[in-house]
């Protein structure tokens, strides 16, 4: 392979497109490991609500989160038709409930945006930033910032 | 890069076996330097483990190791030689060096500081045991039996007096020759040696002759493949030493039968260097055979003991535990697929009778028997634990000024690896209680009648599908009255508690106990019996206490075989399946609405043989619905706490009561306050492992709270 067509190839970013709530996102296609239809989860008590449960996949206990409840949506009322991003970052593997994954492409680095400044702060943070495609906005999900941080066991007294 | 770190950790890997094979011949030598039969291939048997320890250790530059492994081997080497005799004393030395090697390299695998300040004195130790020269050490005079001659003359066998030293040049010697008579052993093969290599190595000091002797042949219909019937003798002409003929063969010691002397003593020495003489080919089995010389009898059978005990080791793998576990895993799946299937099978309308049903029963068996082998995968035997608990009781007599006779019994029974390493803390804790508090002095002990010398015994057996592993002392017993009295003052009884003597003895377990009326180096450091109740409850065992007035005391632990599967009781909470350790449930009860008894608006409880317990309703704890009204309906699971604290969990049923696979929930989600782990159920769906002990804690009050003490049936 050429120096330039392994420059190129860096240059672009392969990623999947999603619906959640009727808005466009993405994500890394590097992080993502299966798409799978919605089986219903076990409830995990004290879990944030954003939390629906946790989902056998095979042997693995994997936590699903409702990507829209996470993004400050309406929270999804999942059924058969939902689908669940299985995605694993720093060997923590978590699934994401959409709506419904729409493609997969090759976006040039170049073309990704800063994301713009909305109001809230914590909603900005989980975005890379944006990218603008077919008259429509897509939004890079940073991974890492979306997980559900990892709670410790407390030390008892 | 990589690959020079893995080979690292298989050299601590190797050392950790290098160091059993090490305990347990110092073992060996300790008992046998007591009657005085020392074996000497027990004592090569040590030597080897600390040479190869050494070995290693020089290859990855692990400087401190070296040097001290080295003294040791010197010392070792004088003891195998015969210059050296093992006494009791000695031997002391040596298992306190063996401490001090293992200490040392643990701190060279973590890379950190050796904790142990013992060195510098064990070296000199070890040093003061080897005749410096030949002279005979001073302080050590051995029984003139096993006293070799002086060395100026040289002996039967030639041996040099060893103060050898690896990194110092032989002494040179006339120029000489040495005449070798090899004779290899099944074993030898099959070890992978191969004489010619030596044989290699021995031209390279000087100039080699090799003459087969192949009369031990056998026709070739009654040849044993796999047997060894080749005998060489070598003539070496060399201004090497003997030793540097000695170190060739060094790593088959045992696994052949080695003859060496001296040229000089039979033929005259060559008067000076030997003629250049070919560099004789190594002589292969063919021409051997042409021109072997005349049948001789002096063909010595090889020693049968190393054979036997090499036969006896058990070869074996190494596997990455991450791969063993990735295995336990997919069993697990396998186990659970299995159900699933059989679950569909049936709502199908396939009866059991039918072909399919009779298939999936057959599947059901070998999935079975396959999770039980791989499980027993990654069990071990408990044989390095207790041998690091000998370490504990030496250290631990040592500082207590109290001899003790260590025993262990059920060495080889194994257990899951998580198990063994979790349970060192507290069984490190329970030994040394043993010792300071267990144990009188041996003037109390001689007044009472007992010899002077303790005994603890550390045992390991199974038990229905359970371990038990119990420490015995034969010291005087739990002095309950004092006991009792410290309860007492420090206000975890009330004064007037009436309390049966078994009652007595668990007090110790309550948190914030500690019987030594002063603090020694060894326990009372404010962790009590009650961490270690703790760190062995949360291994899913329970650990129990008996003790009879001046016989002494045992401690029994009861622990699960394996950390991945768990014996729970499968219940409804509130419409989610949840299971409940059955180890932490006591007994189960249907409550009737006269048992149930409010106190003030804080809370229910239920009075089980009138005492009273609270009652915990797991629905409202897990946020599924509000506090029942109606308990009447429901299940009570008696369980109990660590702190000797009783709880009744409401569920709404029970539905079975299974094994189930543990799978962790830490890695993918983080701790559920309340949650041990979660499982898979035969329907796939996800359960999750009630912590008892936990939901008790988050539900008790903040403020201080005496734990009641409840009766115990053990």
């Amino acid at each position: 392979m050429s120096a330039a067509a392994e420059l190129s190839k860096a240059d672009d970013r392969e990623l999947v497109s999603f619906r959640v709530g009727g808005q466009d996102f993405c994500v890394d296609i590097m992080s993502v490991r299966e798409i799978r239809g919605w089986t219903p989860a076990t409830v995990l008590p004290h879990a944030p609500p954003y939390i629906l449960g946790v989902i056998n996949l095979r042997g693995a206990v994997v936590p699903i989160v409702d990507l829209a409840a996470r993004m400050g949506l309406e929270p999804i009322r999942p059924d058969a038709r939902h689908v669940i991003v299985i995605c694993v970052v720093d060997n923590q593997t978590v699934g994401f409930l959409v709506d419904a994954v729409s493609d997969i492409l090759s976006v040039k680095r170049t073309l990704i945006q800063p994301t713009p400044a909305v109001s809230s702060d914590v909603t900005r943070a989980f975005f890379e930033g944006v990218i603008a495609i077919d008259q429509r906005m897509l939004r890079l999900i940073d991974i890492e910032a979306v997980l559900p941080p990892i709670a410790a066991r407390q030390e008892r007294p | 890069m990589n690959s020079s770190i893995d080979i690292r950790q298989t050299f601590f890997q190797e050392c950790e076996e290098l160091l059993e094979a090490l305990d347990d011949g110092l073992n060996a030598l300790a008992a046998a330097s007591e009657d005085g039969t020392i074996d000497s291939e027990t004592v090569n048997a040590v030597f080897r483990a600390v040479h190869s320890i050494k070995g290693g250790a020089a290859a990855f530059g692990l400087e401190m190791l070296v040097r001290f492994a080295h003294q040791f081997e010197t010392a070792l080497d004088a003891m195998r030689s015969g210059k050296l005799v093992a006494t009791p004393e000695i031997v002391r030395v040596f298992l306190r060096s063996a401490d001090y090697l293992a200490d040392l390299i643990t701190s060279a695998r973590d890379e950190v500081a050796p904790t142990s300040s013992a060195g510098p004195d064990l070296m000199e130790r070890l040093a003061q045991m080897v005749p410096a020269n030949g002279a005979r050490m001073p302080a050590q005079p051995a029984p003139p039996v096993a006293t070799p001659a002086p060395a100026a003359e040289a002996d039967d066998f030639g041996f040099q007096p060893i103060t050898l030293s690896f990194d110092a040049a032989p002494e040179p010697t006339a120029p000489t020759g040495f005449a070798i008579r090899f004779a290899a052993t099944k074993q030898l093969y099959r070890n992978g040696n191969d004489p010619v290599h030596m044989f290699r190595a021995l031209a390279d000091l000087g100039t080699l002759k090799t003459r087969l002797d192949s009369s031990a042949l056998p026709p070739l219909d009654q040849m044993d493949w796999a047997g060894s019937y080749l005998v060489w003798d070598l003539t070496l002409h060399t201004t090497e030493s003997q030793q540097a003929v000695h170190e060739i063969f060094e790593f088959v010691d045992g696994l052949c039968t080695l003859e060496i002397s001296e040229l000089g003593q039979e033929t005259a020495p060559p008067a000076e260097v030997a003629p250049p003489v070919e560099p004789a080919p190594i002589v292969t089995d063919a021409t051997s055979l042409k021109n072997g010389p005349a049948a001789s009898a002096a063909i010595r059978p090889g020693p049968g003991k190393p054979a036997t005990q090499a036969a006896g080791q058990k070869g074996s793998v190494r596997v990455d535990l991450e791969l063993v576990d990735r295995l336990i895993n997919i069993v697990g799946e396998l186990v659970i697929n299995q159900a699933v299937l059989a679950q569909c099978v049936q709502d199908a309308g396939i009866g059991t009778q039918s072909d399919v049903g009779a298939g999936l029963d057959e599947f059901r068996n070998l999935a079975r028997e396959l999770q039980e082998n791989v499980m027993a995968i990654r069990a071990q035997s408990v044989k390095p634990l207790f041998q690091r608990m000998a370490r504990i009781v030496r250290e631990a007599s040592d500082i207590a000024g109290k001899t003790v006779d260590f025993v262990t019994e059920g060495d080889a029974v194994e257990v899951d690896k998580t198990v063994i390493e979790r349970l060192v803390d507290p069984l490190t804790h329970i030994i040394r209680n043993s010792v300071d508090h267990g144990l009188e002095t041996a003037a109390a002990r001689q007044a009472a009648g007992k010899p002077a010398a303790g005994r603890i015994c550390l045992s390991a057996a199974h038990r229905s599908g359970r371990v038990l592993i119990e420490v015995s002392d034969d010291g005087a017993g739990i002095n309950r009255p004092k006991v009792r009295q410290m309860a007492i003052d420090k206000g975890l009884i009330p004064a007037d508690a009436v309390l049966t003597d078994a009652e007595i003895d668990k007090l110790i377990f309550l948190p914030g106990f500690s019987t030594a009326s002063k603090v020694t180096d060894l326990s009372g450091r404010g962790v009590g019996m009650d961490v270690v109740r703790s760190a062995i409850q949360s291994l899913g065992g329970r650990v129990n206490i008996s003790s009879t007035p001046g016989k002494g005391t045992t401690m029994s632990i009861s622990l699960p075989l394996t950390l991945a599967v768990l014996d729970g009781m499968v219940v409804d909470v509130a419409g989610q399946t949840m299971v409940v350790p059955i180890t932490a449930i006591i007994e189960t009860l249907r409550p009737a609405a006269s048992d149930i008894h409010a106190v003030a608006g804080a809370g229910k409880v239920v009075a089980v043989r009138e005492k009273f317990v609270p009652i915990i309703d797991l629905a409202e704890t897990f946020g599924h619905r509000p506090s029942s009204q109606d308990y009447s309906s429901m299940v009570l699971l008696l369980v109990e706490s660590g702190q000797n604290e009783r709880w009744a969990l409401a569920v709404d049923r029970i539905h079975d009561q299974r094994q189930v696979v543990i799978k962790g929930l830490e890695s993918n989600y983080g701790h559920v306050p309340g949650v041990a782990a979660a499982t898979i159920l035969g329907d796939g769906k996800i359960a999750l492992i009630i912590d008892p002990d936990e939901t008790a804690q988050r539900k008790r009050p903040q403020a201080g709270f005496a734990p009641a003490l409840m009766t115990e049936e053990v």
